[in-house]
This record gives C-alpha cells, structure tokens and sequence, in this order.
C-alpha cells in the first residue's frame, strides 16, 4: 500500500459527525509504526554501510598492497635479466604470475564491496527520502487536524448548536444580507447628511416643478428664444 | 516559521486591513497551532492558518457532504474541478465530510504575501459558494 492510500484511509476514516475527529487513529498509528519502522531500517543501513566501508578500505589497502609488490617484482626481473640471470627471472616471474592471481581474487572482492557501499548508499538515501515523506504526510494529517478542531470551536462559537444556521448557502446569504444593510446605511447616512444640507428639500421642489431645473446651455437659449419672439409680437 | 512566529503572525495580522479592504481580527489557539483568522462582516467563513516543515497553509471550510442536494453531487464535483484551475490561487479539497477551499504560501512568505493570501482565498470562498449554490441545499430547504 502506498502512502497516498495509507493518507487517504487516514483521512477518510472519521469525521462523519461535528465534533469527532477526522483523523483515523487506527491509520494514523499504522503510519507512525511505519516511521518508526523506516527509522530503525536507516540506523542498520547505517551501521551496515560502515562496516562494508571498512571492509573496502582493508580489501583496497590490499590490491595496492599486492599491486605495488607487482610493480616491484617486475623491477627485480628485469633487473635479473640485465644481469643475465636466467633462472632468477623465471622465478620471480612466477611469483609475480601468483601475485597477479591473487590480485585478480582481491580486486574482484574489492568490487564486491564498492558494489556493496554504492548499494546501501543509495538505500540510505531511498530510506531518508521515505522518512522525509512519511513525517510530511502526518505533518499534513495533523494539520489538518488542527484546523478541523479550530474551526470546530469557531462554528460552535458562532452559531451553537444551530447546524442550519451553520450551512455554507445560508452563511452566504447571511453575509449579503449584511452587506445589503450596510450600503443601505451608508445610502441612509448619505441622504440624511443631504437633508442637512438642504439639498434634500431643494431635490423635492425641483422635482414638484416649484423651482426650475437647473441652468444648462439649452435652457438658457430656450429663454433667450423665447423672450426674443416675446420682443418681436409686441413690435408687430 | 515556528510556533513562536506563527503567534507573532497572528499579532501582525490582528486589525489589519487587506488591500481589498478586508478588516482582520486573528485568534491564536496555543494547544492546536492555528491562527483563526476573522473577517469583519464575513464571520461565517474565517480563515485558519497552520504550518507545516515545507509550507504555510491557509484553509476556508466550505460546506459538509450532507449540505450537497440529492443526485447532484457528481455534477458539483465535475463543476468543482472545472472550477479549480480558473480560482485563481485557491484549490478545493476534501476533509472527511467537509469540503475546505485552501492555498499554500512558502515558509519564508511575507505577511504582505499572506494578508495577500488572506483577502484572495475570503473573495475565492464566497465566489466558490456563490458559483456553487446551485448543488447545495439552500437556507429554506
């Protein structure tokens, strides 16, 4: 089972009713055993790495050991060559040929080892990144938790035991309404301040034809017109 | 950003005003880590902010399974995920019963960034619940 179901059996446990917990405590102890688990699997990987490390380091002193003795007694063979010493020259090139075999046996072992750091190596770091995970994931969960608890405590504040007054459409429209009441406040607050002004009553007299309208470009030639034709019948 | 810096978050963004001219009061509640974030004229939908190692998470509770009409749950699934990428920097998730509306900051996150985050995620709830009424039972129901 991969952590993603884990989570999501975690998750999706509970929390069926107001004030129980979403978490699922069976889930959530399974994934901390599994942390747990990861844990002491990373000590030991450890503690193996560094013994096969050390074991590289002996395996490695050890093909150099044997691999400067090969250079050395090639040195001496031909050294018994230049002096013409025949017979002496086989035998040391018989043990370099022993020497040469033994390499071959310890270098294949040192490979082993160097096979083996670079295995455990990379598991190690597999391992961290699990355990990485793992504590982001409960981290997650917990927060989660925390959150629900939170808002748990807010909603009971807020609204009691009223799990209608609760739902999210009806919080909305509570929320519009309040803000239809505010802009009608403030349109109130408006109006009122205008009628302090006097604007309010000169509004309503306009609006009964006590006074005229205001002065605009066209109504002041309406008038000129008219007194113009006005001047014109009395001449005739 | 620790426990003590998440009740220092909660004092910095206690009576401050978004730049939506959204007027904040915070709670901060010790035992669980959380900053209960309220919004004036909104208190029906307040903001929690946690955090975690890698993140700061600002959460909205929207509405519970059983707010969701008969038969039209798959249909306000479909529309939540259709939904998903145009809200800008918020994305739906689901919490046991509960549907919550959620964005993620970055630990080093300013509070400039997270009163940001604050004012976006309370205009994304209500736009969400708006958008998506349709599917929910309503007050009279």
């Amino acid at each position: 089972m991969g952590i993603f179901s884990k989570l999501f059996t975690a998750l999706r446990g509970a929390g069926n009713e107001m004030g129980e917990s979403i978490i699922d405590t069976q889930s959530m102890r399974i994934l901390d055993q599994e942390l747990r688990d990861a844990k002491t699997h990373l000590d030991e990987a450890k503690e193996n790495l560094t013994k096969v490390i050390a074991q590289q380091i002996g395996a490695d002193r050890k093909v150099k050991k044997i691999k400067k003795a090969i250079n050395e007694h090639e040195t001496y063979a031909m050294q018994a060559l230049d002096s013409g010493k025949e017979d002496l020259a086989v035998e040391i090139s018989e043990k370099i040929a022993d020497l040469e075999n033994s390499l071959e046996a310890d270098q294949m072992v040192l490979d082993g080892f160097n096979n083996s750091v670079s295995t455990l190596k990379q598991t190690i770091r597999n391992t961290e990144k699990n355990i990485q995970a793992l504590e982001r994931e409960i981290n997650v969960i917990k927060t989660t938790e925390k959150v629900h608890q939170a808002n748990e405590a807010a909603a009971a504040r807020f609204s009691g035991s009223n799990s209608k007054l609760n739902s999210a459409t009806s919080s909305l429209e509570r929320i519009k309404r309040k803000q239809q009441e505010k802009t009608d406040r403030m349109a109130a607050a408006l109006a009122m301040q205008k009628e302090e002004a006097g604007d309010d009553l000169q509004d309503k007299m306009r609006e009964a034809g006590i006074i005229g309208s205001e002065a605009s470009g066209n109504s002041v030639l309406e008038r000129l017109k008219a007194k113009q034709k006005k001047k014109i019948k009395n001449k005739g | 950003m620790s426990q003590q810096n998440l009740e220092q978050l909660a004092m910095e963004l206690n009576n401050a005003t978004t730049e939506g001219d959204l007027s904040l009061s915070t709670e901060y509640h010790e035992g669980l880590s959380v900053i209960t974030v309220t919004v004036l004229d909104r208190e029906e939908f307040p903001i929690y902010i946690t955090i975690d190692e890698s993140q700061i998470l600002c959460v909205t509770h929207l509405w519970r399974e059983e707010e969701i009409l008969a038969g039209k749950r798959e249909e306000l699934l479909d529309a939540m995920l259709i939904m998903n990428a145009p809200m800008p920097l918020s994305a739906f998730s689901k919490v046991g019963q509960q549907y919550i509306l959620f964005g993620a900051l970055f630990t080093e996150a300013s509070v400039d960034e997270i009163l940001e985050e604050v004012d976006t995620l309370s205009n994304n709830t209500l736009l969400a619940i708006e958008e998506l009424s349709e599917f929910l039972h309503s007050e009279s129901e």
